[in-house]
């Protein structure tokens, strides 16, 4: 890998300077096909300079050579961590994506240079690797951080436990092998982050590969079996420290998103659904005194609803869940996003007090009942619901796509949907937002699109060693 | 080599290793951030300075202790074929030490300088000074004295020897014959000093004034800077 003579520039030491870069122009957006069987995933450009022709357009779009893979998360090779103290490489680039198939275990590596519109594979490890060198499958989330990039992922090869992470060179790519040393007593797995000031990595438990593959297990959610828990661990010795139960009826505890500022021991959490009342909620975690806690700050409750409207999963309960089913915080750690894919609302907090959210707003777009639709398009009535949410670095501009995972998208949207994306506008100050009624982006029929990328660097791709 | 360019260039490596980000000075400025206090920027300076010194003086120890018992080009050879080796392989691969923490002990610091200056061959750096000042003050005694200060400019030398203590005691101890090893220990004190100087005046001035913000614009890649320095000294070595 070519090194640069400076820094790659778009990496900040600190979340503060990292507010200052210039607007992102290219977001890279996963497209999965949901049936698995027609067509191959494919990684899209969607441009999203205001000024350009093609703004809110797909400018290229990469399919993959593979059919089933299932293209879920992914993110950069390189980062700011790479300014981080103890270990500086700050002469690599930004340029790679990995790009993992939850499905197929198979890991792409994307070259965006030299034409950022035109990715291109430079590497595939195939799934048969990725289990001999790490014992998991269903690879999932990516960070990069100061030791290499960090990948999650939810399972074993045989669809059971325990999920975890695993490490990729940097440089080369090449596997190279388990992060933990000592697990404790983790078994379940889905999201990791970190608090680099404080040496401590938490991680979350949705469920193993063969309790999501095939759809929700009602059986298995009835009885609690999904996760309810975090895990904080030393992120220095690879150890396991603590399992902070959040109670069996919260179930699924998926996206972890850690205050940014290094220093600042604290993050917030969502939880997909409560067995008691159907609520989504959100908690935060936090240091107090030498000891690592959790409360939940905010709960958004179910709707009643006609059964006949609802798919036959949720008709015995009447009421559509919020399921929360991603979050994400703005880079000054004082705006937390939430989106609520059950029923088509997408919330904006104040986290400036995380003990004490306060909602500055709110927008409806899809859901199974509301089915709400986007100004632009006031006829047109939309399925799936606000998911995948990625905001820019200055925290004036949110992104969102609709499509959760296929297997659990047919069982909450049974009639299918169709994949668009939408872009928020957000004053000054992080209070309130309103929909950019010029940016409608509807995907190529019969794909649906999932996490979104910024170029250059997002809220949820960085992170910084420096407060 | 005189005794003034051995100082200088003890000094000069020093100054080189001290300004690098990844040998000290940025985890300083990180730790005094991290803490919102100048004096966790100073605490840690002593500690970082240790382990950069522990690791030039294990190298320049070995290498000094060979110089003695072996004949000089036994050991010339292979310190410079290892160094040109080294610097190249380092400009093919930049490979960098792999370090995980920002919670650390004054004996953590220690112990990642020492790691960082060995994995960058800091201590290899120094040996053709070592080498080539133990011949220096033998040869100008033996014959050519006057015809090498004359190369030399001997106003450095008497510069070096007004400052005294210190310096006049090294070169006391090369001229009376002291052994190899000891000069080592004299060359890993002087370019500590020199590396910790430099280190810790960045490390404040970044802190105080500048900002973290001149990582951006300044932090050149000194990963190549390095390397060819490293075969440079390789060279040197072996041309002695």
């Amino acid at each position: 890998m070519a090194a640069r003579f400076r820094p790659d520039p778009t990496f900040y030491p600190s979340p503060t300077m990292a507010m200052q870069a210039p607007p992102e122009q290219l977001a890279y957006v996963v497209l999965l096909d949901p049936t698995g069987k027609q067509r191959p995933d494919a990684m899209a450009v969607v441009d999203l300079d205001p000024a350009s022709k093609s703004f809110a357009q797909v400018v290229g779009q990469l399919d993959m050579p593979n059919i089933g893979d299932e293209l879920h998360h992914f993110g950069w090779n390189a980062c700011s961590a790479c300014l981080c103290p103890y270990a500086p490489h700050p002469h690599v680039e930004r340029r790679y994506l990995v790009v993992p198939g939850i499905n197929s275990s198979r890991i792409y590596i994307l070259d965006t240079q030299p034409d950022p519109k035109r990715p291109h594979i430079v590497r595939t490890i195939e799934p048969d690797e990725v289990f001999r060198k790490t014992g998991y499958a269903s690879p999932h989330t990516t960070h990069c951080g100061p030791e290499g990039i960090y990948v999650s992922a939810l399972g074993a090869p045989d669809g059971g436990g325990p999920g975890g992470i695993f490490m990729l060179d940097h440089e080369t790519f090449d596997i190279r092998g388990r992060w933990e040393i000592d697990r404790g007593p983790q078994e379940l797995h889905y999201d990791f982050w970190w608090h680099l000031g404080h040496d401590t990595l938490i991680s979350s438990e949705w469920g193993t590969p063969s309790m999501v593959r095939n759809g929700l297990d009602a059986e298995a959610l009835l009885a609690g079996k999904y996760g309810h828990a975090l895990h904080i661990w030393d992120l220095r010795r690879r150890k396991h420290l603590e399992r902070l139960e959040l109670g069996a009826e919260q179930q699924m505890v998926l996206e972890l998103r850690p205050a940014h500022n290094p220093t600042r021991p604290w993050g917030f959490v969502g939880v997909v659904v409560s067995l008691k009342d159907l609520s989504a909620s959100i908690w935060l975690w936090f240091l107090e005194n030498g000891k690592w806690q959790i409360k939940k700050v905010i709960e958004i409750p179910a709707e009643p609803a006609d059964p006949a409207l609802l798919p036959p999963l949720l008709k015995g309960f009447g009421a559509v869940p919020p399921l929360v089913t991603d979050i994400n915080l703005s880079l000054d750690d004082k705006t937390l996003y939430v989106s609520c894919w059950g029923t088509g609302e997408f919330l904006q907090y104040d986290v400036s007090d995380p003990h004490n959210p306060k909602k500055t707003g709110s927008v409806h777009l899809g859901g199974i009942v509301r089915k709400a639709a986007h100004p632009s398009r006031p006829d047109l009535e939309l399925g799936g619901g606000p998911q995948m949410v990625e905001i820019s670095r200055d925290g004036r501009r949110v992104y969102f796509t609709n499509s959760l995972y296929a297997p659990w998208d047919a069982q909450f949207y049974p009639a299918g949907f169709d994949g668009w994306m939408v872009k928020l506008d957000i004053p000054e100050g992080g209070k309130g937002m309103t929909l950019d009624p010029n940016f409608f982006l509807q995907f190529e029929p019969g794909l649906r699109g999932h996490q979104i990328r910024l170029q250059g660097g997002d809220a949820s791709s960085d992170s910084y060693c420096y407060p | 080599m005189s005794d003034a360019q051995a100082w200088l260039a003890l000094l000069g490596l020093g100054a080189f290793h001290g300004i690098n980000p990844g040998m000290g000075w940025l985890f300083a400025v990180a730790l005094g951030l991290q803490e919102q206090r100048r004096a966790a920027v100073l605490r840690a300076l002593l500690p970082i300075a240790l382990g950069h010194a522990l690791s030039i003086a294990v190298v320049l120890l070995v290498i000094g202790v060979l110089k003695d018992v072996l004949p000089d080009a036994w050991v010339r050879w292979p310190v410079g074929l290892g160094l040109t080796g080294f610097g190249l392989y380092k400009l093919v691969r930049c490979r960098h030490p792999r370090w995980v923490g920002m919670r650390v002990s004054s004996l953590d610091l220690t112990w990642w300088s020492f790691l960082m200056a060995t994995a960058h061959g800091a201590g290899l750096m120094l040996a053709p000074v070592l080498l080539g000042w133990r011949d220096g003050p033998a040869v100008e005694q033996a014959s050519t004295h006057h015809e090498h200060m004359h190369h030399a400019g001997h106003h450095a030398q008497h510069a070096v020897e007004a400052a005294g203590g210190h310096a006049g005691h090294a070169q006391h101890l090369a001229e009376l014959g002291a052994s190899t090893p000891l000069l080592g220990l004299a060359a890993t004190g002087l370019h500590t000093l020199g590396y910790l100087l430099v280190m810790g005046l960045v490390a404040v001035v970044v802190y105080e004034k500048v900002g973290l913000a001149i990582l951006r614009k300044a932090w050149f890649n000194l990963d190549v800077v390095w390397a060819a320095a490293l075969v440079i000294t390789g060279i040197v070595t072996l041309t002695l």
